[in-house]
Protein backbone atom coordinates (compact mmCIF):
# COMPACT_ATOMS: atom_id res chain seq x y z
CA UNK A 1 0.00 0.00 0.00
CA UNK A 2 0.98 3.61 -0.42
CA UNK A 3 2.01 5.41 2.79
CA UNK A 4 3.77 8.50 3.99
CA UNK A 5 7.36 7.60 4.85
CA UNK A 6 9.52 9.75 7.15
CA UNK A 7 13.16 9.93 5.98
CA UNK A 8 14.59 12.59 8.29
CA UNK A 9 14.02 16.21 9.29
CA UNK A 10 12.05 18.01 6.54
CA UNK A 11 12.20 14.88 4.34
CA UNK A 12 9.09 12.81 3.75
CA UNK A 13 7.82 10.88 0.76
CA UNK A 14 5.04 8.54 -0.28
CA UNK A 15 6.20 5.00 -0.85
CA UNK A 16 4.99 1.42 -0.92
CA UNK A 17 4.85 -0.30 2.47
CA UNK A 18 3.44 -3.62 3.66
CA UNK A 19 -0.27 -3.74 4.53
CA UNK A 20 -1.03 -3.43 8.24
CA UNK A 21 -2.13 -6.61 10.00
CA UNK A 22 -4.29 -7.47 12.99
CA UNK A 23 -1.76 -7.78 15.82
CA UNK A 24 -4.12 -7.90 18.78
CA UNK A 25 -7.67 -9.27 19.15
CA UNK A 26 -9.04 -5.76 19.67
CA UNK A 27 -7.45 -4.38 16.48
CA UNK A 28 -9.27 -3.23 13.38
CA UNK A 29 -7.83 -2.44 9.97
CA UNK A 30 -9.35 0.53 8.19
CA UNK A 31 -9.10 1.76 4.63
CA UNK A 32 -8.32 5.42 5.14
CA UNK A 33 -10.78 7.84 3.53
CA UNK A 34 -9.37 11.12 4.81
CA UNK A 35 -6.24 12.03 6.73
CA UNK A 36 -4.88 15.40 7.80
CA UNK A 37 -1.54 16.98 8.47
CA UNK A 38 -1.52 18.68 11.87
CA UNK A 39 0.66 21.25 13.61
CA UNK A 40 1.72 18.37 15.84
CA UNK A 41 3.16 16.60 12.80
CA UNK A 42 5.44 19.60 12.29
CA UNK A 43 7.29 18.81 15.52
CA UNK A 44 8.05 15.38 14.06
CA UNK A 45 8.76 16.78 10.60
CA UNK A 46 11.29 19.21 12.08
CA UNK A 47 13.03 16.37 13.89
CA UNK A 48 12.21 17.77 17.33
CA UNK A 49 10.57 14.72 18.92
CA UNK A 50 13.06 12.19 20.31
CA UNK A 51 12.76 8.61 18.99
CA UNK A 52 11.23 9.53 15.64
CA UNK A 53 12.48 6.65 13.53
CA UNK A 54 13.16 6.71 9.81
CA UNK A 55 10.59 4.70 7.89
CA UNK A 56 7.68 5.57 10.13
CA UNK A 57 4.29 6.69 8.81
CA UNK A 58 2.76 9.73 10.50
CA UNK A 59 -0.88 10.73 10.73
CA UNK A 60 -3.11 10.85 13.80
CA UNK A 61 -6.17 12.49 12.27
CA UNK A 62 -8.06 10.12 9.99
CA UNK A 63 -11.32 8.50 9.04
CA UNK A 64 -11.69 5.13 7.38
CA UNK A 65 -13.87 2.21 6.41
CA UNK A 66 -13.44 -0.90 8.55
CA UNK A 67 -11.93 -3.69 6.44
CA UNK A 68 -11.17 -6.30 9.06
CA UNK A 69 -11.66 -6.73 12.82
CA UNK A 70 -9.96 -8.85 15.48
CA UNK A 71 -11.78 -11.54 17.48
CA UNK A 72 -12.56 -9.30 20.48
CA UNK A 73 -13.99 -6.39 18.50
CA UNK A 74 -17.72 -5.98 19.13
CA UNK A 75 -18.47 -2.26 18.82
CA UNK A 76 -17.71 -1.75 15.13
CA UNK A 77 -18.01 -4.04 12.13
CA UNK A 78 -16.63 -4.46 8.65
CA UNK A 79 -18.03 -1.76 6.37
CA UNK A 80 -18.55 0.86 9.09
CA UNK A 81 -17.21 4.30 8.23
CA UNK A 82 -15.48 5.50 11.39
CA UNK A 83 -13.65 8.53 12.68
CA UNK A 84 -10.61 7.58 14.71
CA UNK A 85 -9.66 9.75 17.73
CA UNK A 86 -5.96 10.53 17.77
CA UNK A 87 -5.55 9.04 21.26
CA UNK A 88 -5.02 5.28 21.50
CA UNK A 89 -6.87 4.30 24.66
CA UNK A 90 -7.63 0.94 26.28
CA UNK A 91 -10.79 1.92 28.13
CA UNK A 92 -9.72 -0.23 31.12
CA UNK A 93 -6.92 1.56 32.95
CA UNK A 94 -7.57 4.01 35.75
CA UNK A 95 -6.95 6.98 33.48
CA UNK A 96 -9.31 5.81 30.75
CA UNK A 97 -11.94 5.08 33.42
CA UNK A 98 -11.57 8.71 34.46
CA UNK A 99 -12.17 9.67 30.81
CA UNK A 100 -8.61 10.86 30.43
CA UNK A 101 -8.31 9.06 27.11
CA UNK A 102 -5.24 11.06 26.17
CA UNK A 103 -3.39 9.61 29.15
CA UNK A 104 -4.00 5.86 28.77
CA UNK A 105 -1.52 3.65 30.59
CA UNK A 106 -1.87 0.61 28.32
CA UNK A 107 -0.98 2.04 24.91
CA UNK A 108 2.53 3.43 25.08
CA UNK A 109 5.36 1.30 26.45
CA UNK A 110 8.07 3.80 25.55
CA UNK A 111 6.95 6.68 27.74
CA UNK A 112 4.76 7.04 30.81
CA UNK A 113 4.47 10.78 30.23
CA UNK A 114 2.08 10.46 27.30
CA UNK A 115 -0.53 7.99 26.08
CA UNK A 116 -0.33 6.26 22.70
CA UNK A 117 -0.91 8.44 19.63
CA UNK A 118 -1.18 7.24 16.04
CA UNK A 119 1.84 7.98 13.88
CA UNK A 120 3.58 10.01 16.52
CA UNK A 121 7.07 8.56 17.01
CA UNK A 122 8.06 5.87 19.47
CA UNK A 123 7.81 8.39 22.26
CA UNK A 124 4.06 8.04 21.71
CA UNK A 125 3.97 4.28 21.22
CA UNK A 126 5.57 3.51 17.85
CA UNK A 127 2.35 3.16 15.87
CA UNK A 128 2.20 3.77 12.15
CA UNK A 129 -0.36 6.46 11.42
CA UNK A 130 -3.15 7.21 9.01
CA UNK A 131 -1.35 9.08 6.23
CA UNK A 132 -1.61 5.88 4.25
CA UNK A 133 -4.07 3.77 2.32
CA UNK A 134 -4.69 1.50 5.31
CA UNK A 135 -4.07 1.72 9.04
CA UNK A 136 -4.11 -0.53 12.06
CA UNK A 137 -6.47 0.78 14.74
CA UNK A 138 -5.89 -0.79 18.17
CA UNK A 139 -8.55 -0.89 20.90
CA UNK A 140 -11.24 -0.71 18.26
CA UNK A 141 -13.98 -1.06 20.88
CA UNK A 142 -12.92 2.19 22.48
CA UNK A 143 -11.73 4.87 20.06
CA UNK A 144 -13.25 4.53 16.59
CA UNK A 145 -16.72 6.00 16.34
CA UNK A 146 -19.17 5.42 13.51
CA UNK A 147 -19.63 8.65 11.58
CA UNK A 148 -23.22 9.75 12.14
CA UNK A 149 -25.51 9.48 9.16
CA UNK A 150 -25.40 12.58 7.02
CA UNK A 151 -22.18 13.95 8.47
CA UNK A 152 -19.66 15.13 5.90
CA UNK A 153 -16.42 13.10 6.17
CA UNK A 154 -14.54 16.42 6.07
CA UNK A 155 -16.28 17.41 9.31
CA UNK A 156 -15.73 13.94 10.73
CA UNK A 157 -11.98 13.97 10.18
CA UNK A 158 -11.66 17.24 12.06
CA UNK A 159 -13.50 15.68 14.99
CA UNK A 160 -10.52 13.34 15.47
CA UNK A 161 -8.35 16.17 16.84
CA UNK A 162 -8.81 19.81 15.78
CA UNK A 163 -12.32 20.35 17.14
CA UNK A 164 -11.86 18.51 20.46
CA UNK A 165 -8.44 20.08 21.02
CA UNK A 166 -9.67 23.61 20.31
CA UNK A 167 -12.72 22.97 22.46
CA UNK A 168 -10.73 21.50 25.33
CA UNK A 169 -8.31 24.44 25.18
CA UNK A 170 -11.26 26.73 25.87
CA UNK A 171 -12.78 24.34 28.40
CA UNK A 172 -9.52 24.15 30.39
CA UNK A 173 -9.55 27.95 30.44
CA UNK A 174 -12.46 27.73 32.88
CA UNK A 175 -13.98 30.66 31.00
CA UNK A 176 -16.66 32.56 32.90
CA UNK A 177 -19.26 34.73 31.16
CA UNK A 178 -17.73 38.02 30.08
CA UNK A 179 -14.10 36.88 30.34
CA UNK A 180 -11.44 38.21 28.02
CA UNK A 181 -9.70 35.28 26.35
CA UNK A 182 -6.44 35.59 24.45
CA UNK A 183 -5.45 32.77 22.12
CA UNK A 184 -1.84 32.54 20.97
CA UNK A 185 -1.58 30.87 17.57
CA UNK A 186 -3.98 31.16 14.62
CA UNK A 187 -3.39 27.70 13.26
CA UNK A 188 -6.33 25.29 13.04
CA UNK A 189 -6.17 24.65 16.79
CA UNK A 190 -6.04 28.30 17.83
CA UNK A 191 -8.78 29.24 15.37
CA UNK A 192 -11.00 26.49 16.80
CA UNK A 193 -10.11 27.45 20.39
CA UNK A 194 -11.08 31.07 19.70
CA UNK A 195 -14.35 29.93 18.14
CA UNK A 196 -15.12 27.65 21.11
CA UNK A 197 -14.28 30.33 23.68
CA UNK A 198 -17.59 31.99 22.73
CA UNK A 199 -19.48 28.77 23.53
CA UNK A 200 -18.31 29.12 27.14
CA UNK A 201 -19.50 32.70 27.32
CA UNK A 202 -16.34 34.71 26.65
CA UNK A 203 -16.98 38.44 26.47
CA UNK A 204 -14.01 39.23 24.26
CA UNK A 205 -11.74 36.97 22.23
CA UNK A 206 -8.36 38.02 20.86
CA UNK A 207 -6.09 35.91 18.69
CA UNK A 208 -2.37 36.57 18.17
CA UNK A 209 -0.16 35.26 15.34
CA UNK A 210 2.25 36.69 12.78
CA UNK A 211 0.75 35.25 9.62
CA UNK A 212 -1.65 37.76 8.14
CA UNK A 213 -3.77 35.40 6.07
CA UNK A 214 -4.39 33.27 9.15
CA UNK A 215 -5.31 36.31 11.22
CA UNK A 216 -7.73 37.36 8.51
CA UNK A 217 -9.23 33.86 8.47
CA UNK A 218 -9.59 33.90 12.27
CA UNK A 219 -11.27 37.30 12.21
CA UNK A 220 -14.01 35.88 10.02
CA UNK A 221 -14.26 32.29 11.17
CA UNK A 222 -13.80 32.82 14.92
CA UNK A 223 -15.48 36.24 14.88
CA UNK A 224 -12.71 37.63 17.08
CA UNK A 225 -10.10 40.38 17.18
CA UNK A 226 -6.83 39.36 15.56
CA UNK A 227 -3.41 40.98 15.85
CA UNK A 228 -0.04 40.44 14.24
CA UNK A 229 2.55 40.29 17.01
CA UNK A 230 5.13 41.93 14.75
CA UNK A 231 2.99 45.04 14.51
CA UNK A 232 1.97 45.66 18.11
CA UNK A 233 5.29 46.13 19.89
CA UNK A 234 5.68 43.95 22.95
CA UNK A 235 2.59 41.72 22.80
CA UNK A 236 2.36 41.53 26.58
CA UNK A 237 2.27 45.30 26.95
CA UNK A 238 -0.23 45.53 24.11
CA UNK A 239 -2.51 43.05 25.85
CA UNK A 240 -2.17 44.81 29.20
CA UNK A 241 -3.12 48.13 27.59
CA UNK A 242 -6.12 46.69 25.82
CA UNK A 243 -7.45 45.09 29.03
CA UNK A 244 -7.41 48.25 31.13
CA UNK A 245 -3.91 47.32 32.36
CA UNK A 246 -5.20 44.16 34.06
CA UNK A 247 -4.27 41.39 31.67
CA UNK A 248 -6.55 38.76 30.17
CA UNK A 249 -8.69 36.47 32.32
CA UNK A 250 -7.64 33.46 30.30
CA UNK A 251 -4.69 32.86 27.97
CA UNK A 252 -4.48 29.85 25.69
CA UNK A 253 -1.22 28.54 24.22
CA UNK A 254 -2.15 27.02 20.87
CA UNK A 255 1.34 27.31 19.43
CA UNK A 256 3.70 24.92 21.20
CA UNK A 257 7.29 24.08 20.43
CA UNK A 258 7.51 25.75 17.01
CA UNK A 259 6.90 29.26 18.35
CA UNK A 260 8.52 32.26 16.69
CA UNK A 261 8.88 35.78 18.07
CA UNK A 262 11.86 35.55 20.42
CA UNK A 263 15.34 34.95 19.02
CA UNK A 264 16.74 33.47 22.21
CA UNK A 265 13.90 30.97 22.49
CA UNK A 266 14.12 30.13 18.79
CA UNK A 267 17.86 29.48 18.90
CA UNK A 268 17.91 27.46 22.12
CA UNK A 269 14.62 25.68 21.50
CA UNK A 270 14.39 25.08 17.78
CA UNK A 271 17.92 25.28 16.42
CA UNK A 272 20.10 23.86 19.20
CA UNK A 273 17.39 21.72 20.85
CA UNK A 274 18.75 22.80 24.23
CA UNK A 275 15.17 23.04 25.40
CA UNK A 276 12.12 21.07 24.33
CA UNK A 277 11.14 23.59 21.67
CA UNK A 278 10.70 27.33 21.80
CA UNK A 279 8.39 28.44 24.62
CA UNK A 280 7.73 31.98 23.39
CA UNK A 281 3.95 31.72 23.25
CA UNK A 282 3.74 30.15 26.69
CA UNK A 283 6.02 32.87 28.03
CA UNK A 284 3.70 35.51 26.59
CA UNK A 285 0.62 33.69 27.90
CA UNK A 286 1.95 33.60 31.46
CA UNK A 287 2.96 37.23 31.35
CA UNK A 288 -0.23 38.58 29.79
CA UNK A 289 -2.78 36.76 31.92
CA UNK A 290 -4.09 38.73 34.91
CA UNK A 291 -3.32 37.91 38.54
CA UNK A 292 -5.30 34.85 39.53
CA UNK A 293 -5.88 34.10 35.85
CA UNK A 294 -5.80 30.81 34.01
CA UNK A 295 -3.33 29.63 31.38
CA UNK A 296 -4.54 26.74 29.27
CA UNK A 297 -1.89 24.90 27.27
CA UNK A 298 -2.62 22.65 24.32
CA UNK A 299 0.51 23.58 22.37
CA UNK A 300 2.80 20.58 22.34
CA UNK A 301 6.32 20.62 23.80
CA UNK A 302 8.98 17.94 23.89
CA UNK A 303 9.72 15.67 26.83
CA UNK A 304 12.72 17.49 28.30
CA UNK A 305 12.21 21.02 29.60
CA UNK A 306 11.51 24.63 28.68
CA UNK A 307 12.42 28.11 29.77
CA UNK A 308 9.27 29.77 31.11
CA UNK A 309 8.79 32.52 33.72
CA UNK A 310 7.59 30.15 36.41
CA UNK A 311 8.31 32.76 39.09
CA UNK A 312 5.52 34.88 37.61
CA UNK A 313 3.17 31.92 37.78
CA UNK A 314 3.80 31.82 41.51
CA UNK A 315 3.71 35.54 42.15
CA UNK A 316 0.57 36.14 40.10
CA UNK A 317 -1.27 33.10 41.43
CA UNK A 318 -1.83 31.65 38.00
CA UNK A 319 -3.58 28.34 37.44
CA UNK A 320 -2.06 26.31 34.63
CA UNK A 321 -4.19 23.64 32.99
CA UNK A 322 -2.97 21.47 30.18
CA UNK A 323 -3.43 18.13 28.49
CA UNK A 324 -3.64 16.22 25.29
CA UNK A 325 -7.27 16.48 24.26
CA UNK A 326 -9.47 13.63 25.42
CA UNK A 327 -11.25 13.17 22.12
CA UNK A 328 -13.64 10.40 23.13
CA UNK A 329 -14.84 12.29 26.21
CA UNK A 330 -15.78 15.31 24.12
CA UNK A 331 -17.16 13.63 21.00
CA UNK A 332 -20.85 13.37 21.95
CA UNK A 333 -21.11 17.10 22.68
CA UNK A 334 -19.05 18.09 19.65
CA UNK A 335 -20.98 15.88 17.25
CA UNK A 336 -24.07 17.70 18.49
CA UNK A 337 -22.44 21.08 17.90
CA UNK A 338 -21.52 20.09 14.34
CA UNK A 339 -24.95 18.66 13.60
CA UNK A 340 -26.66 21.76 14.96
CA UNK A 341 -24.45 24.05 12.92
CA UNK A 342 -22.84 25.62 16.00
CA UNK A 343 -19.45 24.55 14.68
CA UNK A 344 -18.48 24.21 11.04
CA UNK A 345 -15.13 22.41 11.07
CA UNK A 346 -14.79 21.66 7.37
CA UNK A 347 -14.48 25.35 6.58
CA UNK A 348 -10.91 25.09 7.91
CA UNK A 349 -9.89 22.78 5.09
CA UNK A 350 -8.09 24.79 2.45
CA UNK A 351 -6.18 22.05 0.63
CA UNK A 352 -7.00 18.56 -0.63
CA UNK A 353 -3.80 16.93 -1.76
CA UNK A 354 -3.30 13.41 -3.14
CA UNK A 355 -1.29 11.19 -0.78
CA UNK A 356 1.22 10.74 -3.61
CA UNK A 357 2.17 14.43 -3.14
CA UNK A 358 2.72 14.19 0.59
CA UNK A 359 6.18 15.86 0.39
CA UNK A 360 4.63 18.98 -1.10
CA UNK A 361 1.71 18.84 1.32
CA UNK A 362 4.04 18.96 4.32
CA UNK A 363 5.96 21.82 2.79
CA UNK A 364 2.83 23.81 2.02
CA UNK A 365 1.49 23.43 5.56
CA UNK A 366 4.81 23.90 7.29
CA UNK A 367 5.96 26.95 5.30
CA UNK A 368 2.41 28.37 5.25
CA UNK A 369 2.35 28.55 1.46
CA UNK A 370 -0.72 29.25 -0.68
CA UNK A 371 -2.71 30.57 2.34
CA UNK A 372 -2.90 27.10 3.83
CA UNK A 373 -4.91 26.59 7.00
CA UNK A 374 -5.61 22.83 7.05
CA UNK A 375 -4.56 20.33 4.39
CA UNK A 376 -6.13 16.90 3.99
CA UNK A 377 -4.55 14.01 2.15
CA UNK A 378 -6.62 11.82 -0.10
CA UNK A 379 -5.28 8.31 -0.63
CA UNK A 380 -5.70 6.59 -4.00
CA UNK A 381 -8.10 4.06 -2.46
CA UNK A 382 -10.14 6.56 -0.43
CA UNK A 383 -13.06 6.02 -2.78
CA UNK A 384 -14.99 9.09 -1.63
CA UNK B 1 -15.43 11.05 47.51
CA UNK B 2 -13.62 7.88 48.22
CA UNK B 3 -14.19 5.70 51.26
CA UNK B 4 -10.85 4.94 52.78
CA UNK B 5 -10.44 1.83 54.88
CA UNK B 6 -7.33 3.12 56.61
CA UNK B 7 -7.68 4.56 60.10
CA UNK B 8 -6.24 8.03 60.53
CA UNK B 9 -7.73 8.71 63.98
CA UNK B 10 -4.25 9.13 65.43
CA UNK B 11 -3.79 12.25 63.28
CA UNK B 12 -5.57 15.11 64.93
CA UNK B 13 -7.94 16.88 62.56
CA UNK B 14 -7.48 14.43 59.71
CA UNK B 15 -9.78 15.37 56.82
CA UNK B 16 -11.73 18.11 58.57
CA UNK B 17 -10.98 20.61 55.80
CA UNK B 18 -11.44 18.26 52.87
CA UNK B 19 -13.52 20.00 50.22
CA UNK B 20 -14.69 18.01 47.20
CA UNK B 21 -15.30 21.27 45.32
CA UNK B 22 -11.60 22.09 45.55
CA UNK B 23 -10.88 20.11 42.41
CA UNK B 24 -9.17 21.90 39.53
CA UNK B 25 -9.27 18.72 37.45
CA UNK B 26 -12.98 19.19 36.72
CA UNK B 27 -14.23 18.47 34.07
CA UNK B 28 -11.13 16.93 32.58
CA UNK B 29 -10.98 14.07 35.02
CA UNK B 30 -14.01 12.11 36.05
CA UNK B 31 -12.99 10.94 39.51
CA UNK B 32 -13.69 7.30 40.22
CA UNK B 33 -13.38 5.21 43.32
CA UNK B 34 -10.39 3.57 41.66
CA UNK B 35 -8.32 6.65 42.36
CA UNK B 36 -5.97 5.08 44.90
CA UNK B 37 -5.99 1.47 43.82
CA UNK B 38 -2.66 1.63 41.97
CA UNK B 39 -1.76 -0.54 39.02
CA UNK B 40 -4.52 -3.04 39.66
CA UNK B 41 -7.02 -2.90 36.80
CA UNK B 42 -7.86 -5.94 34.77
CA UNK B 43 -5.47 -5.62 31.88
CA UNK B 44 -6.59 -6.06 28.27
CA UNK B 45 -5.33 -9.11 26.39
CA UNK B 46 -1.59 -8.69 25.96
CA UNK B 47 -0.30 -8.19 22.42
CA UNK B 48 2.52 -10.62 21.63
CA UNK B 49 5.91 -9.09 21.10
CA UNK B 50 6.73 -10.01 17.52
CA UNK B 51 9.39 -7.31 17.27
CA UNK B 52 11.75 -5.76 19.78
CA UNK B 53 9.87 -3.29 21.98
CA UNK B 54 11.82 -0.97 24.25
CA UNK B 55 9.98 0.15 27.34
CA UNK B 56 10.38 3.01 29.73
CA UNK B 57 11.96 1.92 33.01
CA UNK B 58 9.39 4.06 34.75
CA UNK B 59 6.95 1.20 34.29
CA UNK B 60 7.39 -2.49 35.10
CA UNK B 61 6.28 -3.93 31.78
CA UNK B 62 5.27 -3.33 28.20
CA UNK B 63 1.75 -1.94 27.74
CA UNK B 64 -0.99 -4.34 26.64
CA UNK B 65 -0.90 -2.85 23.15
CA UNK B 66 1.91 -1.14 21.28
CA UNK B 67 3.06 -0.11 17.83
CA UNK B 68 5.34 -2.41 15.88
CA UNK B 69 6.66 0.04 13.30
CA UNK B 70 10.41 0.42 12.71
CA UNK B 71 11.93 -1.70 15.51
CA UNK B 72 15.41 -0.63 16.66
CA UNK B 73 18.17 -1.66 14.29
CA UNK B 74 21.79 -0.87 13.43
CA UNK B 75 23.89 1.67 15.28
CA UNK B 76 20.88 3.88 16.02
CA UNK B 77 19.14 0.85 17.53
CA UNK B 78 22.12 0.20 19.82
CA UNK B 79 21.99 3.78 21.05
CA UNK B 80 18.23 3.57 21.58
CA UNK B 81 18.64 0.42 23.67
CA UNK B 82 21.18 2.21 25.84
CA UNK B 83 18.95 5.27 26.14
CA UNK B 84 16.14 3.13 27.51
CA UNK B 85 18.32 2.13 30.46
CA UNK B 86 17.85 5.69 31.74
CA UNK B 87 14.62 7.13 33.09
CA UNK B 88 12.37 9.58 31.27
CA UNK B 89 13.51 11.98 33.97
CA UNK B 90 17.10 11.85 32.72
CA UNK B 91 18.76 13.73 29.84
CA UNK B 92 20.69 10.49 29.40
CA UNK B 93 17.48 9.09 27.99
CA UNK B 94 16.38 11.82 25.59
CA UNK B 95 19.64 13.22 24.21
CA UNK B 96 20.93 9.83 22.98
CA UNK B 97 17.53 9.26 21.37
CA UNK B 98 17.91 12.50 19.40
CA UNK B 99 21.45 11.43 18.42
CA UNK B 100 20.07 8.05 17.35
CA UNK B 101 17.44 9.82 15.24
CA UNK B 102 20.16 11.71 13.36
CA UNK B 103 22.25 8.58 12.79
CA UNK B 104 19.09 6.83 11.67
CA UNK B 105 18.76 9.40 8.86
CA UNK B 106 22.15 8.35 7.48
CA UNK B 107 21.16 4.68 7.88
CA UNK B 108 18.01 5.50 5.94
CA UNK B 109 20.00 6.90 3.04
CA UNK B 110 22.29 3.86 3.02
CA UNK B 111 19.26 1.56 3.10
CA UNK B 112 17.73 3.50 0.19
CA UNK B 113 20.91 3.22 -1.88
CA UNK B 114 21.27 -0.49 -1.09
CA UNK B 115 17.80 -1.15 -2.40
CA UNK B 116 18.73 0.75 -5.55
CA UNK B 117 16.76 3.89 -4.71
CA UNK B 118 18.58 7.20 -4.89
CA UNK B 119 16.53 9.47 -2.62
CA UNK B 120 15.43 12.67 -4.31
CA UNK B 121 16.03 14.93 -1.37
CA UNK B 122 14.73 18.03 -3.15
CA UNK B 123 11.46 16.30 -3.92
CA UNK B 124 11.23 14.89 -0.38
CA UNK B 125 11.61 18.39 0.99
CA UNK B 126 8.67 19.54 -1.11
CA UNK B 127 10.72 21.94 -3.20
CA UNK B 128 8.18 21.63 -5.99
CA UNK B 129 5.62 23.34 -3.76
CA UNK B 130 8.14 25.95 -2.73
CA UNK B 131 8.89 26.63 -6.40
CA UNK B 132 5.22 26.90 -7.22
CA UNK B 133 4.06 29.10 -4.33
CA UNK B 134 7.15 30.89 -3.10
CA UNK B 135 9.42 31.23 -6.11
CA UNK B 136 10.87 34.62 -5.21
CA UNK B 137 11.52 33.53 -1.61
CA UNK B 138 13.24 30.38 -2.80
CA UNK B 139 15.39 32.27 -5.30
CA UNK B 140 16.30 34.79 -2.62
CA UNK B 141 17.30 31.96 -0.30
CA UNK B 142 19.44 30.35 -3.00
CA UNK B 143 21.08 33.70 -3.74
CA UNK B 144 21.82 34.37 -0.08
CA UNK B 145 23.28 30.88 0.36
CA UNK B 146 25.43 31.38 -2.75
CA UNK B 147 26.68 34.78 -1.59
CA UNK B 148 27.53 33.48 1.89
CA UNK B 149 29.21 30.43 0.32
CA UNK B 150 31.22 32.67 -2.02
CA UNK B 151 32.16 34.94 0.91
CA UNK B 152 33.43 32.00 2.98
CA UNK B 153 35.50 30.65 0.09
CA UNK B 154 36.91 34.13 -0.67
CA UNK B 155 37.75 34.65 3.01
CA UNK B 156 39.69 31.40 3.28
CA UNK B 157 41.48 32.02 -0.02
CA UNK B 158 42.59 35.44 1.23
CA UNK B 159 43.56 33.93 4.60
CA UNK B 160 45.70 31.28 2.90
CA UNK B 161 47.46 34.04 0.97
CA UNK B 162 47.99 36.06 4.18
CA UNK B 163 49.30 32.97 6.02
CA UNK B 164 51.81 32.37 3.28
CA UNK B 165 52.95 35.94 3.80
CA UNK B 166 52.08 37.55 0.51
N1 LIG C 1 -2.92 19.03 23.18
C1 LIG C 1 -3.43 18.43 22.11
O1 LIG C 1 -4.22 17.52 22.23
C2 LIG C 1 -3.06 18.91 20.75
C3 LIG C 1 -3.73 18.42 19.63
C4 LIG C 1 -3.43 18.96 18.38
C5 LIG C 1 -2.47 19.91 18.24
N2 LIG C 1 -1.80 20.35 19.35
C6 LIG C 1 -0.77 21.37 19.27
O2 LIG C 1 -1.36 22.63 19.08
C7 LIG C 1 -0.42 23.50 18.44
C8 LIG C 1 -1.08 24.17 17.26
O3 LIG C 1 -1.46 23.24 16.28
P1 LIG C 1 -1.89 23.74 14.81
O4 LIG C 1 -2.29 22.55 14.03
O5 LIG C 1 -2.83 24.88 14.91
O6 LIG C 1 -0.43 24.25 14.30
P2 LIG C 1 0.07 25.36 13.29
O7 LIG C 1 1.53 25.16 13.20
O8 LIG C 1 -0.73 25.36 12.04
O9 LIG C 1 -0.25 26.74 14.05
C9 LIG C 1 0.59 27.36 14.94
C10 LIG C 1 0.48 28.86 14.70
O10 LIG C 1 1.19 29.56 15.71
C11 LIG C 1 1.77 30.72 15.13
N3 LIG C 1 2.81 31.22 16.02
C12 LIG C 1 4.14 30.94 16.03
N4 LIG C 1 4.75 31.58 17.04
C13 LIG C 1 3.78 32.28 17.70
C14 LIG C 1 3.78 33.13 18.83
N5 LIG C 1 4.90 33.37 19.52
N6 LIG C 1 2.60 33.69 19.21
C15 LIG C 1 1.45 33.44 18.55
N7 LIG C 1 1.39 32.63 17.45
C16 LIG C 1 2.54 32.07 17.04
C17 LIG C 1 2.22 30.22 13.78
O11 LIG C 1 2.41 31.30 12.88
C18 LIG C 1 1.06 29.31 13.37
O12 LIG C 1 0.08 29.99 12.62
C19 LIG C 1 0.76 22.61 18.06
O13 LIG C 1 1.76 22.72 19.05
C20 LIG C 1 0.18 21.23 18.11
O14 LIG C 1 1.15 20.25 18.36
C21 LIG C 1 -2.09 19.86 20.58
ZN1 LIG D 1 -3.41 16.72 15.31
ZN1 LIG E 1 -6.27 3.13 29.21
Amino acid sequence: MLAMNYRGPLRVRASQKPMPKIEHPQDAIVRVTRSCICGSDLHLYNGAVPDTRVGMTFGHEFTGVVEEVGSEVTKIKVGDHVLVPFNIACGECVFCKQEMYGNCHESNPQATAVGGIFGYSHTAGGYNGGQAEYARVPYANVGPTVIPEGMDPDDAVLLTDVVPTGYQAAEMGGIQKGDTVVVFGAGPIGIMAAKCAWLFGAGRVIIIDQVDYRLEFARNYSQCEAYNFNEIGDPVLFLKKTTDWMGADVCIDAVGAEAAGNAMQTITGRKLLLQAGSATALHWAINSVKKGGIVSIVGVYGPTDNLVPIGNVVNKGITIRANQASVKRLLPRLIEHVQNGVLNPKALITHRIPLEEVSDAYRIFSAKLDNCIKPILISPSAGM
Amino acid sequence: MENTTKDYSHIKGWGIDADPKNDPTYPMKNRTNGEHLGYSWERPTLQSETVEILHSNERPDVTAVFGTSTPPSGLSGMIRRMAFKKTENDYGHWLPLILADRINVVEGIIEDLRSGHVPNIFAEKGMKAEWKYNRSGLLRQIAVTAIIGYGVVAFYRAKKKRDRGY
